[in-house]
């Protein structure tokens, strides 16, 4: 395509006039912007967090898989192959009747107390870790059939709860995120109109001397590019800076608990999902409130 | 050029505008299009640009059937045409040169272009000394010609003038006449549509009237049977 450098500086001089011709509209537009990023990055940095900590407690909810008793040990170590062609199981770990004898005492101070019970009363088993703690009920009932598995023990009520949490937090993250984007658009979209309301006569004298339609919006769509994009920059370094603020006080507060997320590892996502929404509720919301005025 | 054959135009609001209007404007003519308010002059200019289309009949303006005429062409009909207003309709915050450099820009001209016939275009209609003025700063005789500057840049072959006077003075209001036939002498087809019967004596030219919606009248050397 051939790009027309007078009319491209053309749309960009317009749109940067513009911009300073309505100050006021243009300054709301980028608040609201750099409002609604801000917010909704707090509440994605949040559901990260969570996500993060649920994690972390995810990779503690194994499932306790026994051997029978009959099963020798070599067969018992070989059962590592098949636990792990099961779907969803993302780790095994043997553990010997000796291990779990010492575990158990282990939790209790008074050890003499069980220095009559023979290890041998236990049994051998696996620590089977998931990657998905929403199909733990699945990988459970996939254990119960190998036969040389005399009981299998999960615990469904935690699981269960940190599925939970996370879908509540997702779904509530998901319509704040909604309605903020809706009321984002609505408010660059009013910004807009404004602006062409004002320049509706001009418009009008466009289209009576031939103008296109591209011609008169691309203007129009500069200014929203330009204020989406300001605001979005402006809101992704503002909550950056918050965030290494919050960062530094929770770890002061709760230190050693849990390790909050660097926003270094989500920076770069986070980036492009900014400027991505800058851009589609600057150039979206001009588009959208032009049409009125070019159906001439 | 212009043609219009039995066109009838009705508004969604029942109001019937025209009732079979019938007439043709060839290339390189002057005519005058006279009648009252409310007789259908504006409809017509309304139909002319494109602005609305004809309930039944025939519209062709430079060769364009306006009935048939796709959206996205309708731009590049309207480059053919000039159209000056009673209100002017110039852009406030623009300077007289660029209210008139505008209209260029819009279809796409080099800076280099502009450049030329801008100033030519303004040394026509008598302003090459008020360029930089802005359009608050000039007379109404003066901005009335900024807006026929405009309607002449891109050589038009049709200008339409609405009731170009009807904001002047009688000595401007001729002006501007006189400045249109000088236009047509040139080579370019003229519609003035006006309500104003001593201004139009003043010329030996055609002269359309129309009432009602009819048109009732179309000679030369000013006679029409519209008492305006």
């Amino acid at each position: 395509m051939k790009v027309n450098r007078n009319r491209t500086f053309y749309y960009i001089k317009e749109g940067v006039i513009s911009i300073f011709n309505h100050s006021l509209m243009s300054f709301a537009s980028i608040c609201i912007i750099i409002a609604f990023l801000i917010i909704m990055g707090s509440f994605i940095l949040l559901v990260v967090n969570i996500n993060a900590i649920i994690g972390e407690l995810e990779s503690d909810n194994v499932i306790l898989a026994f051997i029978h008793e009959n099963v020798s040990d070599s067969d018992a170590r070989a059962l590592e192959n098949t636990i792990r062609t099961i779907p969803n199981v993302a780790g095994a770990r043997f553990i010997t009747r000796q291990e779990a004898y010492e575990q158990f005492i282990g939790r209790y101070d008074e050890e003499d107390r069980f220095e009559d019970i023979d290890y041998t009363v236990f049994r051998h088993r696996y620590a089977i870790y998931v990657d998905d703690v929403a199909l733990i009920g699945d990988t459970q009932q996939a254990l119960r059939h190998v036969p040389e598995f005399a009981r299998i023990n999960t615990n469904m009520a935690v699981a269960s709860a940190f599925v939970t949490v996370r879908t509540v937090v997702g779904w509530i993250s998901a319509v704040i995120i909604a309605v903020l984007l809706v009321i984002s658009l609505f408010i660059m979209s009013n910004t807009i109109k404004l602006a062409t309301f004002e320049r509706r006569e001009e418009i009008a004298i466009m289209k009576m001397v031939g103008a296109t339609n591209s011609f008169i919006r691309w203007p129009f769509i500069f200014e929203g590019f330009l204020l989406g994009v300001t605001g979005s920059m402006i809101a992704y370094f503002s909550l950056w800076g918050l965030y290494g603020l919050a960062a530094g006080s929770v770890m002061e507060f709760e230190a050693g608990f849990f390790q909050l997320v660097l926003f270094s590892n989500v920076s770069v996502p986070l980036f492009i999902l900014f400027a991505g929404i800058g851009f589609g509720v600057g150039v979206g919301g001009s588009g959208f409130a032009l049409n009125r005025y070019l159906k001439v | 050029m212009i043609r219009m054959t039995d066109v009838f135009k009705e508004y969604a609001n029942g109001t019937k505008a025209l009732k079979g209007v019938t007439f043709e404007l060839n290339t390189g003519e002057f005519a005058f299009l006279v009648g009252p308010s409310g007789s259908g002059k504006s409809t017509i200019i309304r139909l002319l640009i494109g602005e609305i289309a004809p309930s039944d009949g025939e519209v062709i303006v430079n060769g364009q059937d306006m009935d048939n005429i796709k959206m996205r062409k309708m731009p590049y009909l309207r480059r053919t045409v000039g159209v000056i207003f009673q209100d002017f309709r110039l852009i406030e915050n623009k300077s007289v040169y660029e209210n008139v450099a505008f209209s260029m820009r819009v279809i796409g001209a080099s800076g280099k272009d502009i450049r030329q016939r801008v100033p030519y275009v303004l040394e026509l209609v008598g302003l090459e000394y008020k360029a930089k003025a802005k359009p608050d700063e000039l007379s109404g005789g003066e901005q009335q010609r900024v807006a026929v500057a405009r309607a002449l840049v891109n050589n038009p072959r049709l200008i339409i003038a609405d009731e170009p006077t009807g904001n002047l003075d009688p000595a401007r209001s001729l002006e501007i006449l006189l400045l249109l036939k000088k236009i047509n002498d040139l080579g370019t087809t003229v519609l003035i549509v006006t309500h104003e019967k001593p201004l139009v004596d003043q010329f030996s030219q055609r002269v359309i009237a129309i009432d009602g919606g009819r048109i009732i009248s179309d000679g030369m050397d000013g006679y029409y049977n519209y008492e305006g």
